[in-house]
């Protein structure tokens, strides 16, 4: 658990001698705490102070770091049960199962790794790649190398087939699935040779932390934990736990990200069992269906649920075609606010009239905050319909504003010569009615 | 050793409150229904059992609607057209209780024929929402709620500016409300306390905390609804309330799950997106305190109950 300053205040010299570049040892203590400065600028703290600082700075949920070709996957560091006490940071990997006795495996890769779906002006993909060794690990592992960059995790018992295969993968960060109490030792010694992370399961949270410490014996740090669990409940239960016992009680031995297969009960239900996954604090998610239908949703309610709840999403500004607008269509004015973008957005897009809806630049605040802060006047409106070029694509320059600032027309008026200011409802759900109503 | 697992202990609980009446109580329903009750966050069942699990609401309405997406006209098919013949089949489908939303277009005559032939046609409790206008709301549940005396039926929607009307009814014949404020948790409260300071019993208040689909704000719903259910927990009165949200009407206004046509090939499979969308909304909402969830397709009504299940095992 994180020190306070008035904690770290105490295990320091207390001499105020200023040599760290702060005027006392308490405001050092305090930039310590902020993370704003690192405990080395201290020349005189004690060995003791210095182990026991390192310990508390440690996250309580390791940051798991896999990598290949450049590309890189980071899981874990995670510091809240929920997301509104501060944030979920690390979006959990979601991983594709293969089969390393599939003759097709090279095309079931090459398809899901070139998969790429965008959601408000974001590209999202697959993170990566599980290859079980139910056949040549070796061949597979080559042969998924050549069609994708993504990082691999495999799935294997045999020490000697996963040390052979890993040989293949040098300068990289895979991950090794899995070990058990029967297999830990040769399989650590794997993992600990090829610098790769590696999956610890057990069947109780007491029999896992008991094998993680094993495995932290033999040398390995980077480990994700498999909690098993044999259905929604059992799952929510021990992914609950693990998570407290890490956060709240700052235990180690489980202070790792985990891991969940999210077909173990059929495949009827893997989208449900991701879906909790993704919400429930999983580090990686593996599919074993590359189904677009199944993946474009799981990839947004990762998304959605890592949000920054201080940071709303922001929708990119500019002019966004609804319908297939028309030179005649109208001109729709709203903030960046996503919540806000998608309101209105989606009552036009369901009323099946075209317009061109001018997204202006309002630092991600709803009509009416971003009003009230200034970030949505008539300047700025003007400014977007300009900037974006809008004459250009209209044949009537007619703009509708929302109605909670129809107070702005008569300036927007001014400061858009030659444009017909209405001013539209103050909800987004009365747009269809005021569209077909009162433009025509 | 074994490991010692952390445990919040809350002073709070929400209330349990009961839907429908059976005849032994003064209603005709055949079974009546019980959410809430809880004493911790969410299935967290090793710390106290979960005393009654989240429900699912097939939600309905007087009359066809012609701007529903194909795929759920195609579930649904003729009974469409008869509100009577859709609440059977909704029962059928698995529904624990019928959502009836009455349109703009019903008269008061219509509105009280559609209800009685709907709890004529099936033994489960109901919901009975307005159009959704505030005058025509309370035109409507006014004598909707009068000729339904003492079936304990959940009438709304209330809202922070319409909502007296209906509480009043409610109050009167024996019913409950639903209380809808917009996705903030002291927006929630507040109406709350609007309506119990009218007399209404805390234990007739299903509060419903509005949410966004997948993909359009349902992180804002689900953060909203831990929110509302740890305040309820930590002692807060006027947040101890069940709650009701609607991911079927949500999902299903969505692009993903409306159309199946002109939209990016990496969306996938209409059909089975639509219903991925509609169910993942339902899920998270569940995760995140839900006690009943509105849906509107039949497999997603599936497959959201085989979950329920799955998290009402005991620890």
């Amino acid at each position: 658990m994180a020190l306070s300053g008035i904690q770290i205040y105490k295990m320091l010299p207390q001499t105020n001698c200023k040599e760290c570049g702060f005027p006392t040892c308490l405001a050092f203590a305090m930039k310590l705490a902020a993370k704003q400065v690192e405990l080395g600028s201290c020349p005189y703290v004690s060995e003791a102070s210095k182990k026991q600082l390192a310990e508390s700075a440690a996250p309580p949920i390791r940051l798991i770091t896999l990598k290949a070709n450049g590309t890189e996957l980071k899981v874990g560091n995670e510091v809240v049960m929920f997301r509104h006490e501060k944030t979920f940071y690390n979006k959990p990997g979601l991983f594709l199962r293969v089969k390393a006795s599939d003759p097709d495996i090279t095309k079931k890769v090459a398809t899901a790794d070139a998969y790429k779906v965008n959601y408000v002006g974001m590209d999202f993909t697959l993170n990566g790649f599980a290859i079980e060794a139910d056949g040549d690990l070796p061949a597979a592992v080559k042969a998924v190398r050549e069609v994708t960059k993504r990082p691999l995790m495999l799935i294997g018992n045999d020490a000697a087939i996963l040390d052979s295969s890993l040989s293949l993968l040098a300068g990289e960060g895979t991950l090794i699935y899995a070990a058990d109490s029967s297999n830990y030792e040769s399989l650590a010694d794997v993992a600990k040779k090829h610098k790769a992370a590696l999956v610890v399961k057990a069947d109780s949270l007491d029999a896992l932390a008991d094998l993680t410490q094993k495995v932290h014996a033999k040398g390995v740090d980077d480990m994700v934990l498999d909690l098993g669990g044999k259905n929604l409940g059992e799952w929510l239960t021990r992914s609950t736990q693990a998570r407290r016992l890490a956060l709240k009680s700052n235990f180690k031995p489980l202070g790792y990200p985990t891991i969940f297969f999210a077909a173990q009960n059929g495949l009827d239900k893997e989208a449900i069992y991701a879906a909790q996954a993704i919400s429930k604090y999983a580090g990686f998610v593996v599919l074993d269906t590359f189904a677009p239908e199944m993946i474009y949703p799981l990839l947004v309610l990762r998304e959605n649920i890592y949000t920054d709840p201080q940071k709303p999403i922001q929708v990119q500004p500019g002019v966004y075609e609804i319908n297939s607008p028309k030179p005649e269509s109208p001109v729709l004015v709203t903030t960046n606010f996503s919540i806000t973008y998608f309101a209105v957005a989606n009552e036009v897009e369901g009323s099946g009239l075209p317009a061109w809806l001018v997204v202006t630049d309002a630092e991600g605040m709803s009509v009416l905050t971003a009003w009230a802060a200034g970030k949505f006047d008539a300047e700025r409106i003007a400014k977007a319909i300009k900037g974006f070029n809008v004459a250009d694509k209209v044949s009537r320059k007619r703009i509708v504003l929302p109605g909670h600032v129809a107070v702005l027309s008569g300036e927007v008026e001014e400061e858009l010569p030659g444009w017909e200011v209405r001013v539209g409802p103050r909800e987004a759900v009365d747009l269809p009615a005021f569209m077909k109503q009162v433009l025509n | 050793m074994p490991i010692e697992i952390p445990k919040d202990k809350w002073p709070g609980s929400i209330k349990a409150i009961t839907i429908g009446a059976t005849s032994a109580d003064g209603g005709t329903r055949t079974k009546s229904i019980t959410i809430g009750g809880q004493t911790t966050m969410p299935y967290l069942q090793f710390e106290a059992p979960t005393p009654n699990k989240p429900v699912i609401a097939i939600e309905i309405k007087s009359r066809k609607p012609e701007d529903w997406s194909a795929l759920l006209a195609e579930a649904w098919g003729e009974a469409m057209a008869d509100p009577a013949q859709w609440a059977k089949k909704a029962d059928e489908a698995g529904a624990d209780l019928i959502v009836l939303a009455l349109i703009v277009e019903d008269s008061t005559e219509d509105a009280v024929r559609v209800v009685k032939s709907v709890l004529g046609a099936t033994g489960l409790p109901l919901i009975v929402w307005g159009p959704g206008q505030a005058e025509k709301d309370n035109e409507l549940l006014v004598p909707v709620s009068e000729a339904t005396k003492g079936e304990k039926l959940v009438l709304g929607i209330c809202e922070d500016k319409n909502y007296r009307t209906i509480v009043a009814t409610a109050m009167a014949n024996g019913h409950l409300v639903q209380a809808r404020a917009p996705m903030d948790v002291n927006l929630s409260k507040q109406l709350n306390i609007l309506i119990s300071d009218m007399g209404m019993p805390k234990d007739r208040i299903i509060m419903d905390p509005t949410t966004g689909a997948l993909g359009y704000g349902i992180e804002y719903g689900y953060s909203v609804m831990e929110r509302l259910r740890l305040a309820a927990l930590q002692g807060d009165t006027m947040t101890q309330l069940p709650m009701i949200v609607t991911p079927g009407f949500e999902a299903w206004k969505t692009k993903e799950a409306k159309v199946g046509e002109g939209v990016p090939e990496a969306w996938g499979d209409w059909k089975n997106r639509a219903i991925n969308w509609e169910t993942l909304t339902a899920m998270s909402l569940i995760e995140s305190g839900a006690d009943i969830v509105v849906l509107r397709h039949p497999e997603s009504v599936k497959r959201i109950k085989e979950a329920i299940e799955e998290l009402m095992v005991p620890a």
